[in-house]
């Protein structure tokens, strides 16, 4: 099992863990983060299929970046999550000096910091996935209202497209 | 001059710049037919030849997973419909399995074949509109409308069964709000008849068609690690050739007592893809007819479950008796009473890997509820795919990834 593998190679790097209904849960430290991920990404667990995040406004560490991820070969399914404090940045898996193992991070990576503000070091365009890039706030954050505070949601929204703010993915 | 102007001016003459008298910039989208929903691609042509692709999404956000935030568990079925709408009740389905695994809930046996039936019914219909709608982009307009009739069966049995054509919201969490009716099975035997009839008149018209190949032969293709990294599930991913299908390699709702088989493809092109989704259908036939007979196996029986703390009383109950009124209450005024934890559950979407990450903290709503939606890995690829190709590829490339924008953006 791969938990036992990484508390073998890297012990202490799995700083809490659960097992509810069966969903394999650990919990990684950010420093931590790419080496845990290099480590399953060669215990099979190859298909990222999903990055998103969870708001916290009460913890120290506001945010839980959830990823998922799934070992074709034995159907095995591992949840990691990083806590982050806000403003921190998150090592990107499709950085500069990675492989490209997780090409799919990209848009992921984009919708996270879209939604919930968290940046991703390295990711090499980092701009907002879901909404436009002039907007307010990020929408999933616990403390954005509902109804988006202004009914329009435009009160900067004048720029016409450039080409420059919204630069193109190679 | 107001500012604004100014700046437009600014960015007309940056592109002439860019476009350096060979480039010239298309705006492909938001509202195209070959977009089919509100998607843009900004394209950067050479000639015919595309140097670069830009892919623009959002137009359709409408803040489903913000919603759900504020919505009781029961509420947020029918924002389920709003995603995949060529297959909303597969959706539906997605769902409610993601909150009954959070509650560890049995469903009742019929209720189960049902939502199998209805999956694959769903299936049937996503794939036509599929492989329909792309054949018509790329100029064969003939296969779609044979195969729409069936589409709309498809679509006169939903009305059938949940009352509604596409936005379904036929499940409930604990089984389905309804049994299917009796005026059901006859036209759905009827649909199990003339259906391989359609599918095999839109391959006597495509697939050795040779305008066809050369459409969509070698275009679009690439290779399974390629496709795993970015992280491509169903259909299109098994054209790679990853035999990856939920319901074989993980099955739920009781997919493992049913005989059908994985269509594989081997280049991941168009052709492939066209190919895997055409084999799909037939292999959702035969689902829905073992799903067919084993609901006469079974015989009537309760839909949902016969606990009123997580499922609606029947309404004569709660006309008639008061303890059935008391739950009823409380369930739309209190909710569920949720355990406090978090799951994934996924389901193979006609799509690919359609995946609900519930986040609860035992309250009524659910505290973060993510939709993995199965076409943003894959259309993330986009850009890439069709860097060097012709502008005509991009169409193909864009039909045969399926991409739905209720889905995408969410």
């Amino acid at each position: 099992m791969v938990i036992e593998h990484i508390d073998e190679q890297l012990p202490g790097a799995i700083t809490d863990r659960h097992d509810f209904r069966g969903d394999a849960t650990i919990v990684v430290a950010k420093d931590d983060f790419l080496k845990v991920v290099d480590l399953i990404f060669k215990d099979g667990f190859q298909l990222l299929v999903d990055i998103t995040a969870v708001d916290w406004p009460d913890r120290a560490e506001r945010f839980d970046v959830v990823y998922h991820w799934l070992n074709l070969a034995t159907q095995d399914r591992l949840r990691i999550k990083v806590p982050v404090a806000d403003g921190l940045a998150l090592p990107s898996l499709v950085g500069p000096d990675l492989p490209p193992h997780f090409k799919t991070a990209d848009w992921f990576e984009r919708e996270v910091f879209d939604l919930f503000g968290i940046p991703f070091e390295g990711h090499p365009n980092l701009t907002r996935l879901l909404t436009w890039s002039d907007f307010q706030g990020h929408a999933l954050r616990k403390d954005f209202p509902l109804d988006g505070g202004d009914p329009f949601c435009m009160a900067d929204s004048t720029a016409p497209y450039t080409g420059q703010s919204h630069p193109v993915s190679e | 001059m107001s500012l604004s102007n100014e700046a437009a001016l600014d960015s007309i003459a940056a592109t002439i710049r860019a476009s350096d008298g060979d480039h010239m910039i298309v705006n492909m989208g938001p509202t195209h037919p070959a977009t089919h929903g509100t998607l843009r691609i900004v394209l950067e042509l050479e000639g015919e030849i595309i140097a670069r692709a830009t892919p623009e999404i959002g137009y359709l956000h409408r803040g489903v997973e913000k919603l759900g935030e504020h919505l009781s568990y029961h509420q947020f079925v029918t924002l389920t419909d709003r995603l995949n709408y060529c297959s909303s009740i597969m959706n539906n389905v997605g769902y409610s399995q993601a909150v009954e695994k959070l509650l560890d809930l049995e469903i009742p046996e019929r209720a189960r074949v049902i939502r199998v039936l209805v999956s694959e019914l769903a299936r049937v219909a996503d794939h036509i509109v599929c492989v329909g709608i792309n054949a018509v982009d790329i100029g064969a307009f003939t296969a779609f409308l044979y195969l729409f009739k069936q589409r709309e069966t498809v679509y006169d049995l939903f009305e059938m069964s949940a009352g509604q054509r596409l936005h379904t919201s036929f499940t409930r969490v604990g089984g389905l709000f309804r049994d299917l009716p009796e005026d059901f099975f006859p036209v759905a035997e009827r649909f199990l008849e003339e259906c391989p009839l359609a599918i095999d008149e839109l391959e006597k018209l495509l697939t050795r068609n040779p305008i066809w190949h050369d459409r969509t032969k070698g275009v679009g293709a690439l290779s399974p690690e390629d496709a795993i990294s970015w992280g491509y599930t169903g259909p299109c991913l098994r054209a790679c050739g990853v035999p990856q299908d939920l319901r074989k390699s993980q099955p739920y709702l009781g997919y493992e007592q049913y005989d059908f088989d994985i269509p594989v493809g081997t280049t991941g092109d168009v052709f492939d893809r066209y190919l895997v989704r055409v084999e799909e259908m037939r292999q959702s036939l035969r689902i829905i007819r073992q799903a067919l007979d084993k609901l006469r196996e079974i015989g009537p029986g309760p839909v949902i479950v016969d606990n009123y703390k997580i499922a609606l009383p029947p309404k004569e109950k709660v006309y008639t008796r008061m303890e059935s009124l008391i739950h009823h209450f409380k369930l739309i005024m209190h909710g569920i009473e949720m355990p406090v934890g978090e799951v994934y559950s996924a389901t193979e979407a006609a799509n690919g890997e359609l995946g609900f990450y519930i986040v609860s903290d035992g309250g009524k709503n659910p505290y973060r509820i993510r939709v993995r939606p199965p076409c943003l890995p894959i259309f993330s690829s986009f850009g890439q795919k069709v860097r060097g190709r012709l502008l005509a590829d991009a169409v193909a490339e864009l039909g045969a990834m399926n991409i739905i924008a209720g889905e995408l953006d969410r």
